[in-house]
């Protein structure tokens, strides 16, 4: 089998490029696909972490990734639906325009 | 050189490939494309770590639901796909600390640092391992009652679905086209 | 999970759970509709309430047999902490038993009167909702088996109270008495979670625990394996009737015995954090999670140091205080206490007089909280103010009878008091509702109608027009449902003597204090202080009811007050003469649906009226009736079982003596003549302006040493005997006298003083050179810089979210390469 440390090592790299997406990225909707592919590899790590336990009969990661799932199509939703709502305002999709929030 | 293996570098290079494109390219349309790859060869993943249930719900809920709602909404808004400058000023200090963390993890998580002599880095015997016990047959089977199991993960499961419900309804509510903020904000005071 | 809800050890469940469904249907569905919500709403309570007596009447038959040994209960895994599994239940021993016969009938009664109370007001159905929820969180807190669940309740009374308390926002006064009371508790609450985190960690750290644990059971009952000396505990084994005697035994033998066998029912966790040191003050753990866990309900039950939140809190409307004072929220701070009160007293043998540092100070805070409210209860005018005041006055009761160890007396008064308290607030709400009624006809028929400015924010002495008991009188002829039940209410809190609740409780307490009184200084001075404050409470109680419904009314208000519910035959029959004099009333027109909201205030009034004298029959003494079955059901709910002392007829006596007298005071000022319209207070003549002032103002002035320490001070201010040094020369009745301390001033001081200033102010100028050059310009430097340096490094919050995500990234690095260095 393919040793761990591989899937590891590949959501890691998933995680980094997602990070790099978030910080970096001026629209709102990159920045969301960027979020979207950290968890994935969220995602690759529980199913790693499950598929090398042990016991495998314990499925409390694959669980976990369901749920992952679920908070992942929530938050997608609520996101879009926030950047939507701040076009209509602003006319605009760039994170950085706003930043009403500060001092 | 297993076939395995191969399988699994071709599905890791889909999956970073596309997640590199995703985050690099200017015109958004296309980064959603890319993303849907990504999002193919983690599936791909899945299937390899034998979860074939979670590989099947990633290509349907992500690729088919996510990644969708995403391209709709880049289609629907006009005038957002193509920036004149994708990057906020700060990507050479982001990509820096990608990169810095990425390393980190590296370090951690696989056992380089071992191989390039540190002694006793990390605990290598458990990230080396290549061999798993058996899935049992019926894993999916197993896995959908224990999700509706009240030992096991039926109230979690309660509580997602809530919560699936009110995003929905809070995604609805925000969109909804009869009040803009500034009403909404007036009716508050 | 096979889960029969019928089964008694599920049943707990459910009791909380109907009150926060009507929070939840309301909040979500119903918020539309009022009659909907208060459907909504009353029908939880009241589901709760059945459940509750169901599960009571469970509990009264089981223990009758098993002694606490067996209690209801069911738990679920709560969360994995590590290795160990966190378990949350709900458990129902007697206490709980207890406490479930009086939480959700109070509430029930506060919910069908708030029916009638919040008519017509535009947010009646978000109130329902805020109720529902605070029934439920009391009801939570009832039921858990855990300190963690209990705190969950706890704090979600917090959240109801602070937006209770603040209903009415567009009052400033509302606004800022909620969060007042928000934020006091709060205090009080942080050193609680500190308490509770502290135990969770010391229990894991004890020999032959397991698992750390919150559970009551486990802490407090459950012997720790090995430690049992006599594993059988014969003295309580189902079954035994003899030795099942021995344990209930209410003779000094008896007593005697379950003394000793103390120490052999062997050592539970508690015992053993007594063997701990805490880091802190060289203490034992048990001492300091007792100390924290105590200034949780100093917090929450208003005692001593934090007690100013209480009487703000009455800007909230009434039946919130009635839930607040009674049922809920300051119920719950002494239930805890009694709750946890094997590790508040371990280590002290308290039977023998022997007390531990955490007991003196909840009875030194208790009696003095006791006494000290009971004074400033006397010398307020605000109706909801005197029972607020009255409230903590009796939680001090109770706490002071928990430090000196007689928590079945505690857990017995804090019942009866939930009960005529709770009335006499609803009671002072239909008496404030009917002047307020009263206002409105008053105004109406062009009589004088003072237009009264509301005060901008929480001022001390300011008092609502309709809630003055100056502007009340003789509305015993207005409203002679609310006078009857609030005239039981006040003997019952007065502890009139044999035929009502209170007195029998009052009375526990006392004697226990009396009973140590001889042998230890402390309860001795527990004793001195309940006893005084006992005498006050019938006092101020006696002087609120009489300047309420006795004498002619001093304000049209008060002559114009009414409830609507004035038609009913019997009371015109009670109350012909009254009626003739006034014939407004009766021309006044009285709709059905003003007669159903009377109706609705005034049934909970006469059940709790009902329950505030015979809540105390259940706990009368053993050697008076032969059987204290309160004391009896009780027990069991500790290891230890409570050592009943014998009755003594003296402290009885003496506490008779002082509710007689404390009334009869109260009659002689107020109701022998009645406050007439315009007349002092008889008070207030007797103490003066100033103290009356004072005690207006809630300051700590006690009034009782005015006489005997500020009588010499007077005549040092104002006996006008002495001549000033000018004058001297001036034939004898031409000068000029003054008092002495103004000689002294003026003569004496002022010359040195003139001398000693005249140097200063040189000193000073050089001085005022040496800061504006020196100090001022170095300070101001720094000011300055720092200034500068905020306005440059208040550049990083430029609100542009990635820019935030960089540090936070930079942050996580830096925790990693940490972690890493740690791990290496």
């Amino acid at each position: 089998m393919v040793p761990l440390w591989l899937y590891l090592a590949v959501a890691a790299a998933l995680f980094s490029i997602g990070m790099f997406g978030v910080l970096t990225r001026r629209n709102a909707i990159a920045i969301l696909m960027s979020i979207e592919l950290m968890l994935n590899a969220v995602n690759i790590n529980l199913v790693a972490f499950w598929r090398y336990q042990e016991n495998p009969a314990n499925l409390s990661g694959q669980v976990f990734a369901i749920f992952v799932f679920v908070v992942a199509a929530a938050e997608a939703a609520v996101g879009l639906a926030l950047i939507i709502s701040i076009y209509r305002n602003r006319q605009s999709v760039i994170a950085e325009d706003v930043d009403v929030m500060k001092w | 050189m297993t076939v395995e293996l191969l399988v699994f570098l071709i599905l890791s290079a889909l999956t970073l490939g596309g997640g590199m494109l995703v985050v690099t390219t200017r015109n958004l349309f296309h980064a959603g494309l890319y993303l849907m790859i990504s999002l193919f060869g983690v599936a791909g993943l899945f299937v390899l770590l034998t979860a074939p249930f979670l590989g099947v719900v990633q290509v349907i809920v992500y690729i088919g639901a996510i990644a969708i709602l995403i391209m709709l909404a880049i289609m629907l808004s006009p005038n957002i796909t193509n920036l004149p400058n994708p990057f906020t000023a700060q990507w050479p200090v982001g990509a820096a600390l990608a990169v810095i963390f990425f390393v980190m993890l590296i370090t951690v998580v696989t056992p380089v640092m071992n191989e390039l002599g540190a002694d006793d880095w990390v605990n290598s015997d458990q990230l080396t391992v290549d061999t798993a016990g058996d899935v049992p047959a019926d894993g999916i089977a197993t896995l959908g009652e224990e999700l509706v199991d009240p030992h096991k993960y039926m109230l979690p499961f309660e509580v997602a679905s809530v919560l699936l419900m009110a995003a929905m309804i809070g995604a609805v509510l925000l969109v909804h086209p009869g009040k803009q903020a500034e009403d909404v904000i007036e009716d508050v005071a | 999970m096979d889960v029969n809800w019928f089964n008694a050890n599920y049943l707990p469940w459910l009791i909380l759970f109907f009150p926060l469904l009507s929070t939840a249907i309301i909040m979500l569905a119903t918020n539309r509709s009022v009659v909907a919500s208060q459907a909504v709403a009353a029908g939880g309570i009241g589901l709760s309430w059945v459940l509750s007596l169901l599960l009571f009447a469970k509990t009264v038959w089981t223990t009758d047999k098993a002694l606490g040994q067996d209690i209801f209960g069911s738990q679920l895994d709560w969360m994995d902490i590590g290795p160990y599994t966190f378990r949350m239940g709900v458990a129902v021993d007697p206490l709980t038993a207890y406490m479930l016969l009086m939480v959700p009938l109070a509430c029930l009664m506060i919910f069908i009167y708030s029916i009638g109370y919040m008519r017509g007001d535009p947010k009646n159905a978000r109130f329902f909702g805020y109720l529902s929820l605070f029934a439920g969180g009391m009801l939570t807190l009832t039921v858990a088996d855990n300190l963690l669940l209990l705190f969950i309740g706890w704090e979600v009374m917090g959240f109801c109270s602070y937006s209770l308390i603040g209903f009415w926002a567009h009052k400033k006064s509302a606004m800022e008495a909620g969060v007042k009371a928000f934020m006091t508790t709060r205090v009080a609450d942080v050193f609680m979670l500190v308490g509770i985190g502290y135990l969770f960690v010391m229990t894991g750290t004890i020999d032959g625990v397991a698992n750390p644990t919150l559970n009551f059971r486990d802490l407090m009952y459950n012997v720790l394996p090995g430690s049992a000396i006599d594993a059988d505990n014969p003295a309580y084994e189902v079954g035994d009737p003899e030795a099942e005697a021995d344990a209930e035994g209410e003779h000094a033998a008896d007593a005697e015995e379950s003394h000793g066998d103390e120490h052999a029912v062997g050592t539970t966790i508690v015992d053993k954090l007594t063997e701990v040191d805490a880091p802190l003050f060289g203490v034992s753990a048990a001492t300091l999670i007792g100390i924290l866990l105590l200034i949780g309900t100093v917090g929450k039950s208003a005692q001593f140091p934090l007690h100013t939140w209480l009487p703000d809190a009455m800007e909230g409307p009434t039946p919130v205080s009635a839930m607040i004072h009674a049922a809920a929220m300051v119920s719950a701070g002494v239930y805890m206490l009694v709750r946890m009160f094997p590790l508040l007293s371990a280590g002290a043998d308290f039977h023998n007089f022997d007390y531990n540092t955490t007991m003196i100070l909840m009875g030194t805070i208790g009696a003095v909280t006791a006494i000290g409210a009971s004074i400033l209860a006397v010398g307020q005018n605000d109706i909801k103010r005197i029972l607020a005041y009255s409230t903590i006055s009796q939680l001090g009761y109770m706490v002071a009878a928990l430090g000196i160890g007689a928590w079945v007396a505690a857990a017995f008064h804090l019942i009866n008091h939930a009960f005529f308290k709770a009335l006499l607030f609803m009671a002072s709400g239909s008496v404030i509702h009917a002047m307020e009624h009263g206002e409105h006809h008053a105004h109406e028929d062009g009589h004088e109608h003072a237009h009264h400015e509301k005060p901008d924010g929480l001022i001390m002495d300011y008092c609502a027009p309709p809630n003055n008991i100056q502007r009340m009188g003789g509305l015993i002829h207005r409203i002679p449902v609310t006078a009857i039940t609030m005239a039981i209410g006040g003997l019952s809190l007065a502890g009139f003597p044999l035929i009502t609740a209170g007195f029998w409780s009052k009375d526990e307490i006392i004697a226990e204090a009396w009973h140590g009184a001889g042998s230890a200084p402390f309860p001795a001075f527990v004793l001195i202080c309940l006893l005084f404050g006992a005498l006050l409470t019938a006092f101020y109680t006696a002087r609120m009811w009489f300047m309420t419904f006795w004498g002619t009314p001093r304000s049209d208000a008060a002559a114009y007050a009414g409830l609507g519910s004035l038609r009913k035959q019997w009371v015109v029959f009670w109350n012909r003469r009254a009626m003739s004099k006034d014939t407004k009333l009766t021309q006044e027109p009285i709709t059905a649906r003003d007669r159903l909201s009377a109706n609705q205030m005034e049934f909970p009034l006469a059940v709790l009226a009902f329950l505030a004298i015979f809540a105390g029959f259940i706990g009368i003494h053993a050697d008076l009736v032969g059987k204290n079955p309160l004391h009896d059901f009780l027990a069991p709910t500790l290891l230890h079982h409570p050592v009943a002392i014998d009755f003594d007829i003296l402290p009885m006596l003496f506490s008779m003596a002082i509710a007689l007298l404390g009334i009869g005071g109260g009659w002689l000022l107020y109701g022998r003549k009645p406050v007439e319209k315009g007349e002092t207070d008889p008070v207030e003549a007797q103490l003066g302006p100033q103290a009356w002032s004072l005690l207006q103002n809630r300051l700590y002035i006690d009034i009782f040493y005015r006489k005997y320490l500020l009588g010499p001070v007077e005549w040092f201010v104002s006996a006008e005997k002495w001549a000033l040094p000018g004058e001297e020369e001036k034939p004898e009745d031409e000068q000029i006298k003054v008092s002495l301390s103004d000689y002294i001033d003026k003569g004496i001081i002022d010359d040195i003083l003139h001398w000693i200033a005249s140097v200063f102010s040189n000193l000073g100028e050089f001085c005022k050179r040496f800061n504006t050059v020196v100090i001022d310009g170095f300070i101001d430097g720094v000011v300055y810089k720092i200034g500068d340096f905020a306005r440059w490094f208040r550049q990083t919050q430029t609100g542009r979210v990635q820019q935030y995500l960089l540090f936070v990234t930079l942050a996580l690095l830096a925790i990693g390469t940490l972690l890493i260095i740690q791990v290496r």
